[in-house]
């Protein structure tokens, strides 16, 4: 028995080091903020998220009064976030028609509902810093994490603009220490002459916001729409916790009833 | 209340049918850590059942709706979000229930004579629930939901002759529709349930009849009586014995479970995945087309499988023969012992590389072919890439476990089994 349970810890520890042999693809980036629990930020997102994504972006499956959640007053919603909408058992849905979207973005903005759940955190946060000019591309704009997407740099007048800054290097190792070295979002390409680029954003021209201020608002942004992918994450972890003291107590008493039954038997 | 079961009995063999099936059932004393996953998998089918009703209660089965209804369960329907994720949850560990139990009778040689038709009927339980997960899988209707069952249903399309039109009749339409959607909703709360169902009370009448294997593989029908109770000399009563010990095990898994649910709904991607939270769009194909985790040993195969003759379709019967190889078990294994106990290294051998292989095809079924990289281009690999070659390998051992069984359940030097169980 013993040996089983070790042979197959062993079978089991052999496969995890060959899934561990597999490499990530040459995007690094920075990690989001960590900030869940942060009422104020959550409720900072909320109020970016409706004023600066909530015009091309729906979130359809999230209602108005579901805010609530985050220690807001129906009246606070309806006199401060609601702008498409009067009722306050709506989902976050806005004007713009699926056709027009096609027809101005190539592809309809998606719905934002459960893009945290696609996506994650980090690549949420590294998308809405990952902007750069591009004169090639037809919005005029591109994007590191997403390269050639439709979206703009929306936000482009907070943060300022950014532009592309290529290095090349002459092997790998030294071209990501100097991917390590930019504390942010980079990327490391081999090129056809067995070169290596490192990319990364520069800024270009200032906006009205500083560095520091535009990654915090960032970070608000993709903590709400973290919140918005599943609203009842707080709630489920902190009935888990009640669910399993509950069942270690069961498991104790149902372990004893076995052991009394069983004393009898040899 | 023994008037009112006497009235029923007449009436009724309740009395009957409780003893022969549980109340007054014998089994071995020696039941182990690995005799658990019977009565689990059989919770947890009651689980999903019970969730199941209650998210039809809710879900539509409408390409237009289906997404939308389940973010509306997740948000709207008062707990919805825990019925949701106990069926989610529900659904892998049942096969991780299923293969743990699957693995015991392996161990045990619980296959053997003369349970042949036991194991039997639950290699045709493990095929009935795969079908079921695999309907299941569309509901949601994400992307992965959408191109999964894409893929598989293409699978039958590479059947020579018959194949495009089997596809289309599976589907209802040329693509993965509609009514392919309501069509599976039919097979997943209807059909398959009452399949699996008839099969379990098969499975439980079948085991009953011959009795339960253990770790030693003693017949405790053959042994002699104890004269005191009547029961042969390592048989004790399933009630209360075997009742009050499940009760435990059913509780140390809800507590795994309910970690799951709680704490790792998504387990990482694997129970659900990200992918899978884009609604389904016909007209973008993802980049990677993953199946869950409890199909991938068998997609990585059918990856491996070279198309040859201008047909793909070896692939699909090579997976196809590594599921249903299982049945062939009863017949292929001719060792003298049954248990794992009492058997030699060369047994263990294969055992070891029929899991290893089993485990390792699963995780690469889980990622990109390319994630190894490439061989160089030189005599025999000329830059194949290096998961694929592994892919090949661990398939024939896969196989090997199986065809070489009649040779090597032989040839291996085994010890004698003796005729009492040992405790522990």
């Amino acid at each position: 028995m013993r040996k089983l349970a070790l042979i197959a810890c062993a079978a089991l520890a052999l496969v995890g080091l060959a899934a561990n042999a597999a490499e990530e693809a040459g995007l690094r980036m920075a990690p989001a903020p960590d900030n869940r629990l942060d009422i104020a930020s959550l409720q900072r997102g909320a109020r970016d998220f409706v004023n600066y994504c909530l015009t091309c972006h729906t979130a359809k499956y999230m209602r108005y009064n579901r805010l609530t959640d985050l220690g807001l007053t129906p009246a606070q919603i309806k006199s401060s976030l609601m702008f498409a909408s009067d009722k306050i058992g709506d989902t976050m849905t806005v004007a713009m028609r699926e056709d027009d979207a096609k027809t101005w973005f190539g592809n309809p903005p998606p719905d934002l509902s459960v893009e945290a759940r696609v996506r994650g955190r980090d690549w949420l946060y590294n998308y809405l810093l990952g902007f750069y000019r591009d004169d090639k591309s037809a919005t005029g704009w591109n994007n590191l994490v997403f390269p050639n997407v439709g979206m703009p740099d929306v936000l482009w007048q907070l943060s300022g603009t950014g532009k592309r800054v290529e290095k090349e290097f002459d092997n790998e190792e030294s071209a990501e220490a100097a991917a390590i070295a930019v504390k942010g979002l980079a990327m490391v390409e081999p090129t056809k002459d067995h070169k290596y680029t490192m990319v990364s954003i520069a800024p270009d021209a200032p906006g009205t916001m500083t560095r520091a201020q535009y990654e915090a608002f960032v970070g608000d942004i993709v903590n709400y729409l973290d919140y918005m992918g599943e609203p009842i994450r707080d709630e489920r972890i902190h009935l888990g916790i009640i669910v399993l003291i509950f069942l270690g107590v069961l498991f104790a008493l149902a372990y004893a009833l076995k052991r009394d039954y069983w004393k009898a038997l040899h | 209340m023994s008037k009112f079961m006497t009235w029923v009995d007449e009436r009724f063999p309740l009395t009957a049918l409780w003893e022969s099936q549980w109340g007054k059932y014998v089994a071995p004393k020696n039941f182990n850590f690995w005799y658990f996953f019977g009565s689990l998998a059989a919770f947890v089918l009651v689980l999903q059942f019970v969730t199941g009703i209650w998210l039809a209660m809710d879900y539509k089965p409408d390409a237009a709706r289906a997404f939308g209804s389940v973010e509306y369960i997740m948000r709207d329907v008062q707990w919805g979000w825990l019925i949701r994720y106990l069926h989610s949850t529900g659904a892998s560990m049942f096969f991780v229930v299923v293969y743990l139990h699957m693995f015991r009778g392996l161990i045990y040689g619980s296959y053997r004579k003369p349970r042949e038709l036991t194991w039997l009927f639950g290699c045709v339980i493990y095929l009935a629930l795969m079908a079921e997960a695999f309907f299941g899988y569309l509901l949601p209707w994400g992307q992965m939901s959408y191109w999964g069952a894409q893929v598989i249903v293409n699978l039958f399309s590479t059947i020579p002759g018959i194949g495009e039109g089997l596809a289309v009749w599976i589907r209802g339409d040329y693509t993965i529709s509609d009514v392919t959607l309501n069509r599976f909703f039919a097979f997943h709360v209807a059909a398959l349930p009452l399949v699996l169902v008839a099969l379990v009370v098969m499975h439980l009448m079948a085991l009953h009849e011959t009795g339960s294997n253990n770790p030693d593989g003693v017949e405790i029908k053959k042994q002699p009586k104890d004269p005191k109770t009547g029961l042969p000399l390592d048989g004790i009563y399933s009630h209360p014995y075997y009742t009050v010990k499940d009760i435990v095990g059913v509780i140390g898994f809800l507590i795994v479970f309910s970690a799951i649910v709680f704490f790792l709904p998504n387990m990482g991607g694997f129970f659900l995945e990200s992918n899978n939270f884009i609604p389904a769009n016909p007209l973008k194909t993802p980049q990677e087309i993953a199946p869950v985790w409890y199909f991938t040993p068998y997609y990585a195969m059918l990856r491996a499988v070279p198309s040859f003759l201008e047909t793909q379709v070896w692939g699909v019967i090579v997976m196809a023969c590594a599921v249903l190889i299982f049945f062939a078990l009863p017949w292929l294994d001719r060792a003298p012992v049954k248990s794992i106990r009492y058997r030699g290294r060369l047994y263990k051998g294969f055992l070891i590389a029929f899991i290893f292989s089993f485990l390792l095809l699963g995780y690469l079924g889980t990622v990109p072919v390319t994630v190894w990289g490439q061989f160089a281009d030189v005599f025999p690999f000329h830059g194949a890439d290096r998961a694929t070659v592994v892919s090949r390998v661990l398939t024939v051992i896969y196989f090997a476990f199986f065809v070489l069984m009649p040779w090597y359940s032989v040839r291996d030097k085994t010890l004698p089994q003796p005729d009492r169980v040992r405790w522990k």
